[in-house]
């Protein structure tokens, strides 16, 4: 009887205890007391990633990192970088931030990665830059384009990689004032730093005047029914679309329910043809032919289309991928997770056998602007410049694959400056398909 | 006056106070605490302090589920108010942690009032249909209004800094859990309270038998109104406290699967007590990690092992429901009531 009210707050205790101890069970597990660099030994090199694996983003995004991973098991077959052998440790956090946050903090605290490579995402991977700059962790060549990540000064930890929206929005803004001047523009755009980026890019070069409807959607969002009326209403002639795979497939189908079928300018990251002619098939449950309803839709690369089976560097990453991924079928996301691996391998390269995480940092900032490679322009790369590519080249969907045609160019990202052709050509790949420094 | 009589004295004392024993609570948690988190590497911190916060919003659910008998959807939506008033005070107008998290509380309580009010008209399914109401369009509204609230992009604050007398070397995941796990005391504080008072009593007549405790005098709408906001004070310092480990308030962070998981987590631990809410707290932290471990153990093909760690997750909670079916903390008290039949039959 004495014992009958301690015996309510006994149970409450012992839960807190026993959980507690399986806390603890983990203690020091993470800890790493030497001297060193973590995630990197004599005989390896860690990095962590966060992708969306599931959700919304994940269909063609999941299939960028293990194309990186594969061209790591290609480089880590020839011997690695100074001996070591590169790992990538994917994390899924399935676009969604709160996930991002916690995925990051477990690769750096736990897993002790030496760098997060090729992040994705722009609402996800913002949560994480202050995180990673104030642990001095190299948050290298994030898969966005958001201006967000070129703040050399501010966030000297973190890379771009992709052309920055902006710099993109602008060239595809001249291209629409050469070839549709006098129609009719309506811009569909995920309303976040992607989507602003790309739309501050077109309304850099088309006149305001002649941008007859604006309509942002939120990720996440299931439907684009009041948007895509919008744009029909508004009488655009040229729809410009700065949106992911689902939503640039999405929004296609609702237009075609409409009845409303205006030329077609997306941005790279959401145009791929195998993508989104396998979203649209499914959203349409099979109704329409995949890729039939995006041909014609005029968009734009910085690396040779996967669809150009002449160019040397699709070579060699058809044969990666058949060596080290072969479950994939090759496209843009693929091409685009080895050729950011490249780069990240000839950062590796350069920043020398004794490798420090200032030392990757420094190397980038110093060597990256004259690195080439697979893309068909420069890095912005300085120790104030974090931008990444600096171009693209105009392109047009033509059945399953991506036609590039016309100068390359190239261009700064603030507002009025002038778009350039870029002469500097591609360079062939080195023979045995690994940068040396 | 003997040693023996003074130690019988201090033990009715505690028996009879409930103020004493949850401060006694309160005080051994906070002990245990503090060790387990001095020695914890700094993710393992993070993990604790983000079971700190579920702690806090799972308790003031479990209260309202298992004493006044009302189920709520909506406590992500609560969850997010506090989230987004903190990030607003610290970020946009430069506040500090502790009058943010009690403007946080008082903010998700002033919300949770005319939800409570409406709750307490309706009955059964029909609450639960209201509050997930709230669940879906509440956090629709940072959309909706993107110069406020930023847009699907969220809006993000600095890291809380810990305060220089602790040294350099404390590090802000300590910091962070220090602060979420000061959170979860407080709500354990006044639960624990509550719960043991005539207030407490009022409601768990009123879950038993309606028409009998309204004979008894008891006013139903407002007794389930009280129990409402206060649940709801409890999931807005939740979602303060992981506004300020996460360092950002975003819609994605509140969707309806964090209310549908509040839930689980509240059933899992088991029904109405507050040790049942600790469980169900390290089980929502704990579980989505080791089911990622065992799918990333097994190599499989990308397509299945990007979803295994989801149908491992249902099944765990299917499992767990079919073996004990009133939770891990119903689990223990059923082991324990038979153990003491046993010693009792044989003894």
């Amino acid at each position: 009887m004495r014992f009958r009210r301690f015996s309510r707050v006994g149970p409450a205790l012992a839960a807190v205890g026993l959980v507690c101890a399986v806390f603890a069970t983990s203690v020091y597990a993470s800890s790493n007391g030497g001297s060193t660099a973590p995630g990197v030994t004599a005989t390896s090199i860690t990095f962590g990633t966060h992708q969306p694996l599931t959700g919304p983003a994940a269909p063609g995004y999941d299939e960028i990192a293990p194309a990186s991973q594969a061209y790591f098991d290609y480089v880590n077959a020839h011997g690695g970088v100074y001996g070591r052998k590169i790992h990538l440790i994917i994390k899924n956090d399935e676009y969604d931030p709160t996930l991002t946050v916690q995925v990051v903090h477990q690769l750096v605290l736990q897993d002790n990665v030496f760098g997060i490579f090729e992040g994705l995402g722009t609402p996800t991977h913002t949560k994480v830059v202050g995180f990673l700059n104030a642990e001095k962790v190299p948050d290298l060549f994030v898969a966005s384009g958001c201006p967000c990540w070129d703040k050399g000064t501010a966030q000297p930890y973190t890379f771009g990689w992709q052309p920055n929206y902006t710099i993109e929005g602008k060239i595809l803004g001249q291209y629409i004032k050469q070839h549709f001047g006098s129609e009719k523009v309506g811009v569909l755009y995920q309303n976040d730093d992607f989507g602003n980026g790309g739309l501050a890019g077109i309304e850099d070069e088309v006149a305001a005047s002649h941008i007859v409807s604006k309509q942002p959607y939120e990720s996440g969002a299931t439907s684009l029914a009041t948007q895509i009326t919008a744009l029909k209403a508004s009488g655009a002639k040229v729809l410009v679309e700065f949106t992911v795979p689902i939503y640039t497939a999405i929004a296609r189908i609702t237009a075609y329910t409409l009845g409303y079928s205006p030329q077609l300018v997306v941005s790279n990251v959401g145009i791929d043809p195998h993508t989104v002619g396998d979203l649209l098939k499914s959203v349409s449950k099979g109704k329409v032919s995949g890729d039939a309803l995006i041909d014609g839709a005029v968009t734009d690369g910085y690396l040779p289309s996967f669809s150009d089976t002449s160019n040397p560097w699709i070579k060699l990453f058809m044969k990666v991928k058949d060596q080290y991924d072969k479950s994939a079928t090759f496209d843009g996301n693929v091409e685009y997770g080895m050729a950011a691996a490249y780069t990240l391998v000839q950062a590796l390269e350069a920043a020398g056998q004794h490798l420090t995480r200032t030392d990757l940092i420094d190397a980038v900032d110093k060597y990256g602007g004259s690195w080439r490679g697979p893309g068909l322009v420069p890095f912005r790369y300085t120790k104030t410049e974090h931008g990444g590519y600096d171009g693209v080249q105009m392109a047009k969907v033509v059945g399953s694959s991506i036609d590039a045609s016309g100068p390359v160019l190239s261009t700064p990202p603030t507002k009025g400056s002038p778009i350039v052709k870029y002469l500097g050509g591609q360079p062939a790949p080195p023979a045995n398909g690994i940068p040396s420094d | 006056m003997s040693p023996l009589t003074l130690t019988a004295n201090s033990r009715r004392v505690l028996e009879r106070s409930t103020l004493l024993r949850s401060l006694g609570l309160v005080l051994l948690g906070g002990i245990v605490l503090y060790v387990v988190s001095g020695a914890l590497g700094d993710y393992d911190r993070l993990q604790l302090a983000t079971g700190a916060y579920y702690f806090a919003a799972l308790a003031g659910l479990t209260m309202l589920i298992g004493c006044s008998g009302q189920i709520s959807l909506g406590h992500g939506a609560l969850m997010a108010v506090g989230a987004y008033t903190v990030v607003l005070l610290i970020g946009d107008n430069d506040w500090s942690v502790v009058p943010a998290l009690v403007a946080a509380v008082l903010v998700s309580c002033a919300v949770a009032v005319p939800l409570g009010a409406a709750a307490s008209r309706l009955r059964g399914p029909y609450i639960a249909g209201a509050t997930l109401a709230v669940a879906v369009g509440l956090p629709a509204l940072a959309d909706r209004f993107p110069n406020a609230f930023g847009g699907s992009n969220g809006l993000i604050i600095n890291p809380p800094t810990p305060p220089s007398w602790l040294g350099s070397n404390f590090s802000l995941e300590h910091w962070e859990a220090w602060i979420a796990c000061a959170g979860a005391l407080v709500v354990l504080f006044v639960l624990y309270n509550l719960t043991h008072s005539g207030v407490g009593r009022s409601l768990r007549a009123v879950r038993g038998d309606e028409i009998a405790a309204a004979l008894c005098g008891l006013r139903i709408g407002r007794l389930q109104t009280l129990a409402f906001v206060i649940s709801g004070g409890c999931a807005g310092l939740g979602g303060a406290l992981l506004a300020l480990v996460l360092q950002l308030a975003q819609p994605d962070a509140f969707p309806l699967q964090l209310s549908l998981t509040l839930l689980t987590g509240v059933v899992l631990g088991g029904l109405g007590s507050l040790s049942g809410a600790v469980w169900g707290a390290a089980l929502l932290v704990l579980l989505p990690g080791w089911s990622s471990d065992i799918a990333n153990s097994l190599s499989l093909s990308q397509n299945v092992g990007n979803n295994l760690p989801f149908a491992i997750y249902g099944l765990v909670l299917i499992a767990a429901m079919l073996v004990w079916p009133s939770g891990i903390q119903g689990g223990f008290m059923a082991l324990r009531r038979l153990v003491s039949t046993r010693r009792r039959s044989t003894g």
